[in-house]
């Protein structure tokens, strides 16, 4: 049964990832990739990973993807569908993606430590879990994306709206 | 018929996923012209090599030996979150900016750094 699901769900995010990559429509692009972002929540539910799943959905499906479709808007020029062509070296970037992957599944699937079936799994993975170990184990680094969340807030704000002079 | 039992999905097959995903933003950063494409495809990269601490921490981790930092593959995968999250914020008001100035998204025209 989760067989089934890891495949609909694992072939679903890739046929979005490829369309993102190949549609001439941006805006297409970025609702595949809200496509693409809920089929990884679904592999993450598949792994126990319950919480994570759930900030995949709020995060990238919810906040990310519709920022990306307001900043497509607001930089909108011409006609829509022809709005994300190639550029002149696009078969480079093709050759090379293909060799990257090739060689990646050459690792994997030649690694026989990494030839392992799921084992049942006790170790949680809900906030409560999260939060056990980001606030002992892993305090400072929270600390600090705490500090880097506040300065992307402010940067981009000050980046997109422009400072007045004053005086 | 095949049997669909014998399918079943191990660590591999995770990290084959996550190898698709990341060879096709890979091509987007490579390919596109529009410069918010190449954010969408960098997105797509960083939730790749998400999926990778996630499967690797699901099926390498042992149990019974360190309880304490059992879900240290999940809190990576929360910080890649959390710094794509400001990347992606960053990025695109650097993008409206440049379209503020240049009246342009498109990669190729932005190379005024180029004598």
């Amino acid at each position: 049964m989760s067989t089934i699901v890891f495949f609909i769900f694992a072939i679903l995010a890739i046929a979005a990832a490829w369309g993102v990559v190949t549609s001439k429509n941006i805006v297409h692009s970025a609702f595949y990739l809200a496509l693409s972002f809920a089929g990884v929540a679904v592999l993450y539910i598949l792994m126990n990973a319950d919480f994570l799943a759930a900030v995949q959905l709020l995060i990238y499906t919810g906040a990310v993807a519709v920022m990306v479709v307001f900043a497509v808007m607001l930089t909108l020029r011409g006609d829509v569908r022809e709005s994300n062509p190639e550029n002149r070296s696009w078969f480079v970037g093709a050759l090379v993606a293909v060799s990257v992957f090739a060689m990646i599944a050459l690792v994997v699937l030649t690694n026989a430590d990494w030839r392992v079936l799921a084992t049942p799994w006790t170790g949680g993975g809900s906030a409560e879990d999260m939060s056990l170990l980001l606030l002992s184990q892993f305090m400072i680094p929270f600390e600090a994306a705490a500090v880097l969340l506040t300065v992307a807030l402010i940067g981009a704000v000050i980046l997109a709206k422009g400072v007045k002079e004053s005086k | 018929m095949m049997n669909l039992s014998n399918l079943s999905v191990g660590l591999s097959t995770y990290l084959l996923v996550g190898a698709m995903l990341f060879c096709l933003g890979l091509y987007g950063v490579l390919a596109k012209r529009n410069i918010i494409a190449l954010l969408m495809s960098i997105e797509l990269m960083l939730n790749a090599v998400n999926i990778n601490f996630v499967a690797f921490n699901r099926f390498l981790w042992n149990q019974k030996i360190d309880v304490h930092y059992l879900l240290t593959g999940h809190v990576a995968a929360i910080f890649v979150i959390v710094v794509a999250a400001a990347e992606v914020a960053v990025g695109l008001a650097l993008i409206i900016t440049i379209y503020r100035n240049r009246r342009s998204t498109n990669v190729d025209e932005l190379n005024w750094l180029k004598w």
